[in-house]
């Protein structure tokens, strides 16, 4: 039988009919079993709903062609060896395809993310029109559940976490000096298990019963007893976590394996330390709460009964044990939601303000004393969840004993601006806001530890205004600030540095009049994840709610200043920043394989100020060799 | 006098903390203190916001500073900072002080924690219930029975353990004005000691998200005089000791007899089923805990008055009584009774109850409201 050609080479079209082959297979499937199985009815729409929601994403990326190289190699049929003509972007269309160079998924993954940011965005104004005032007005309370439990699952596994990840793919192969990712085929799988998870969160509003709503959380039993929308977010989670896992151990195969000759640990540029020790979390946390997600998706679709207390002669079901296996990925998440921008502001902060990083060595090994501390945690989260009473204490001094590598970052990066030459443009701006609004996340992070304190305001708005200080004043600014810095490189234009000025004394000041108020209503009393609220917190919430409104206003200016300075801004220099890391020493943008010559790193990444100073020359190791003193300036191009 | 910066800034430091500590104090942070517990926390936090003063001004004004002092001036634009690359006496203080600081704060953390959960003589206990979406509050009597009160009273000045429970999800007792959360866990008993220290009427909230009426799920708290929770004690019925699962029908076994054919709806159902139907209506988890219903002697107000609405409501919407009952828990949303909001009610009954027990519902609520 010959399929038309459009049809047989990997692409859309080939994808859309294996979409409906995945379908019918889920379809026979379900069929075939319950028939076996003498269930009735035979054809069950929310079996065939939870298999098609496996199947159909995976025949789509067979079908896009994500996997052709692996299937012609596993059949010993000739492989198509890498003629790199899927190497770089020509026009928009490309980036609709699967791509191999890290440059286009990295441009991919920030794109997309940025997407689900805009939507996660509107969700939370949504939630922000309903709160305005007290009793019900636009939704429903399961809509409103619904909305917020979509809005942090976006935000937090569609947009912060793979946002980072394609910041550091297109510059991290770049900063050590490498031709690509260590795995460019499993690079561009990564990706493309990306959208179908936020599509699939997103379509779980046309779930009957409506979307998710049982938080990010998604805390047992309420989960395994929530209408099918659930389903979508249990097996959304296991889309986006193999895409982290992925990533992770491409970057760390990467920075092992690729560093550019002379590019010792101590030489590598903190970013590239930073997604070392994130990649070194994700590796590790991510498979619990896939395993977590299963243990629900096993209740829901078969009956297991792992967090059924109430079932069976023994009442066995544990229903605690799901949030221990949670947050023993969901408290290190938020180290890798936030390491990553800790690398990003060490970058902007040497550059900008033209002095080495401060303490250098420290810099990196306090993000290694986080990634081990990040797993001894995890239950200062579940101080009031009922466990033994004993594990709150050791969780409170480990949590205390985290503010230590953390503080010195921020020191260290104070250390940093003082008696520098700072260049207060955009980017520099973020990572100054990032600097004060961490330290007030910081702060009330260290106040949540103390279990006195905690048992009160667990679940309140104070733990909203915290989490919002540490994810958005710090995760969102440092992407603000990278987006910014790196924007040149990416797109080879310049951004409108006003617009950019403006994008954030906009953002800072909304971003502090919707969230510290919180901090006060939560300790007043008013719990989060409610629809309505007591008439005495009436007044704070609509001075919420119109700051938040502002704040979602100024993410079109940002969106503004990348969509028009992209198509038609200034051409960026190689070197606008003046920076000595290894990205800013070829063109903007850089050549399809990064380096003409592989470089050779001589000295270490921040070397502002020492006269003369070099990180890498495009030379071979016996050339580089220093005679004398150094005096070659890195050449642009 | 030499302007040296590092004494510049120590100097804007100390006096913007000695300015903040006094504004941070000054906002009204807490609800009433009704508990021991409660003026304990509330001077931790105050500790907590005094030490933050310094670290959070010693940040901003090194920021600002640096902004101010050291931005780049019109022609500084090749030109580098010195290169410093660290100054180990430095980094060693800096680790050093947040480290003292900690041990400092987690000593008193755990002292104040101590003191809120010691044990005390003439302590009460209280068993605490909750489910979707209400709460219960057992005191024990003797002979096994309890008196059961859906709302929270409370002797002034007399320790409280509350033993919480919940039926199906995870729920939170919450009271903000005892500053006090803890857990209601299905499958286990949780434990949380509170001295109320003030007398009147304070919210009870879930604080741990637990479904559609989540946000209705409040209750109120009255801490009386000893005297006055005497006397109320003393006129309540008492009652058999509540069942901390979701069993329908309130730990009675005849309420889910052997799965039999399901019955055509609508049929004049027999007197057993009809009674059957009453024991889910009233029991643990019933209808009974969000819906009034003379008949049935409950009292709830999350939903509407089923003794009073329900045929009404059938005629709106176009369907005989028993089919409209029959949707009405099947498929809550279909039909909102006017003033309530949708989706509060558990969707998921037919989940819950057999066929046997819904039709058993059904012929009882049609029974008592034709």
């Amino acid at each position: 039988m010959a399929l038309p050609a459009k049809l047989r080479a990997p692409g859309w079209y080939r994808a859309a009919l294996f979409d409906v082959l995945g379908f019918g297979f889920a379809f026979g499937l379900v069929v075939l079993i319950r028939t076996l199985m003498h269930e009735h009815p035979v054809v069950d729409g929310k079996a065939i709903t939870t298999v098609s929601l496996i199947a159909v994403p995976l025949f789509f990326l067979v079908g896009l062609g994500t996997a052709d190289y692996w299937f012609y190699w596993a059949a010993g049929r000739k492989t198509r060896p890498e003629d790199h003509s899927a190497h770089g972007a020509h026009s928009w269309r490309d980036y609709f395809r699967v791509n191999t160079d890290h440059k286009v998924i990295g441009i991919q993954y920030v794109v997309t993310s940025f997407f689900f940011l805009l939507v996660g965005g509107l969700l939370a104004m949504l939630m922000r029109a309903e709160l305005a005032q007290p009793g019900m007005q636009f939704v429903t309370p399961e809509q409103y559940n619904g909305l917020f439990s979509v809005h942090a699952s976006l935000l937090i596994f569609l947009f912060v976490i793979p946002v980072f990840a394609g910041l550091a793919n297109f510059v991290l192969p770049l900063m050590i000096g490498a031709p690509d990712m260590a795995f460019p085929r499993l690079n561009a799988l990564s990706f493309w298990l990306l959208p179908l998870a936020g599509l699939m969160m997103l379509a779980s509003f046309l779930a009957p019963g409506g979307s998710f709503a049982s938080g990010w959380t998604a805390y047992a039993p309420l989960s395994t007893s929530m209408p099918l929308g659930q389903t979508f977010f249990t097996l959304a989670v296991q889309f986006a976590g193999a895409s982290s896992i992925a990533t992770a151990l491409n970057f760390l195969v990467t920075i092992i394996t690729m560093r550019a000759p002379g590019m010792s640990f101590f030489r590598m540029p903190l970013l590239v330390w930073a997604n070392f020790s994130t990649s070194l979390l994700v590796v590790i946390a991510t498979p619990f709460i896939a395993a977590s997600q299963f243990f629900v998706l096993l209740d829901r679709a078969l009956g297991f009964q792992f967090f059924n207390a109430f079932v069976g002669a023994g009442k066995n079901g544990n229903v605690i044990m799901y949030q221990h296996v949670f947050w023993f990925y969901s408290h290190p998440a938020v180290y890798i939601m936030m390491l990553p921008g800790f690398g990003i502001i060490s970058e902007i902060l040497a550059v900008k303000a033209r002095k080495p990083i401060f303490g250098y060595r420290m810099m990196a090994f306090s993000l290694l004393a986080i990634v081990v501390l990040g797993f001894t945690v995890w239950a200062h989260h579940m101080f009031v969840s009922g466990m033994a009473p004993w594990i709150r204490i050791p969780m409170m001094i480990t949590t205390a004993i985290i503010a230590i590598p953390t503080g010195i970052k921020i020191f260290s990066w104070l250390a940093t601006l003082w008696r520098g030459v700072l260049h207060l443009d955009t980017p520099m701006l973020f990572a100054l806001g990032f600097l004060t609004m961490f330290t007030l996340g910081g702060i009330s992070g260290v106040m949540l530890a103390m279990i006195p304190f905690d048992i009160h305001v667990s679940a309140t708005y104070f733990i909203v205004a915290h989490i919002h200080y540490v994810l958005f004043g710090g995760s969102l600014f440092t992407i603000f600030a990278g987006v910014y810095y790196w924007f040149p490189k990416m797109t080879g234009r310049m951004f409108d540095d006003r617009l950019g000025k403006w994008h954030f004394w906009m953002t800072f000041i909304f971003f502090n009049l919707t969230f510290a108020p919180m901090h006060l209503i939560g300790i007043q009393g008013m719990p989060r994840r409610v629809a309505d609220y007591a008439q005495q917190f009436a007044t704070w919430n609509l001075i919420i709610s119109l700051s938040s409104f502002v704040l979602g206003l100024s993410t079109l200016i940002f969106m503004y200043n990348m969509v028009a300075s992209w198509r038609g801004g200034p051409r960026a220099a190689a070197n606008p920043w003046r920076g000595l890391t290894l990205e800013w020493q070829v063109s903007s943008p850089p050549p399809i394989f990064n380096f003409d010559a592989v470089p050779t790193v001589v000295g270490g990444p921040y070397e502002y100020g020492v006269p003369g100073a070099v990180h890498g020359i495009f030379k071979s190791p016996a050339e580089a060799r220093p005679t004398g003193t150094i005096a070659t300036s890195p050449t642009p191009e | 006098m030499r302007k040296h910066p590092v004494m510049q800034i120590l100097l804007i430091v100390a006096i913007g903390t000695a300015i903040g500590i006094p504004i941070v104090l000054a906002i009204p942070w807490f609800p009433a203190q009704a508990s021991a517990q409660a003026s304990r926390i509330d001077t931790f936090y105050n500790v907590l916001l005094i030490v933050s003063v310094p670290i959070f001004v010693g940040v901003l004004t090194i920021v600002l500073y640096s902004v101010w002092r050291f931005r780049m001036k019109p022609g500084e634009e090749g030109k580098d900072g010195p290169p410093i690359h660290g100054n180990t006496r430095l980094e060693v203080v800096w680790t050093a002080a947040p480290a003292i600081l900690i041990v400092a704060l987690c000593t008193y953390a755990y002292t104040v924690l101590h003191k809120d959960e010691e044990t005390k003589p003439n302590t009460r206990t209280i068993n605490v219930i909750g489910e979707q979406f209400a709460w219960y509050f057992a005191y024990p009597a003797a002979g096994g029975k309890s008196v059961v009160s859906q709302q929270l009273y409370l002797p002034k000045g007399q320790p409280v353990d509350f033993n919480i429970h919940s039926r199906d999800v995870i729920h939170a007792f919450w009271v903000p004005a005892f500053r006090l959360q803890l857990a209601a866990v299905p499958g286990i008993t949780t434990s949380l000691r509170v001295t109320p220290s003030r007398l009147g009427t304070y919210p009870l909230v879930c604080n741990q998200l637990c479904g559609s009426g989540h946000s209705l799920m409040r209750a109120t708290v009255r801490v009386m005089p000893p005297a006055d929770f005497q006397a109320w004690l003393a006129k309540q019925p008492l009652q058999p000791n509540p069942s901390y699962s979701f069993t329908s029908g309130g730990g009675s076994s005849s309420a889910a007899p052997a799965p039999a054919p399901a019955p055509s709806g609508g049929a004049s159902a027999g007197a057993a089923t009809t009674a059957a139907g009453k024991v889910i209506f009233t029991g643990s988890g019933g209808c009974g805990a969000c819906h009034t219903l003379a008949a049935a002697g409950t009292t709830g107000t999350v939903g509407p008055n089923l003794g009073t609405r329900l045929v009404a409501d059938a005629k709106k919407r176009g369907l005989a009584l028993p089919a409209f009952i029959t949707e009405s828990i099947t498929k809550p949303n279909a039909f909102i009774a006017a003033g309530y909001p949708a989706g509060v009610m558990p969707q998921n009954f037919s989940q819950i109850l057999t066929a046997t027990q819904i039709q058993a519902l059904v012929a009882y609520l049609a029974s008592v409201t034709k």
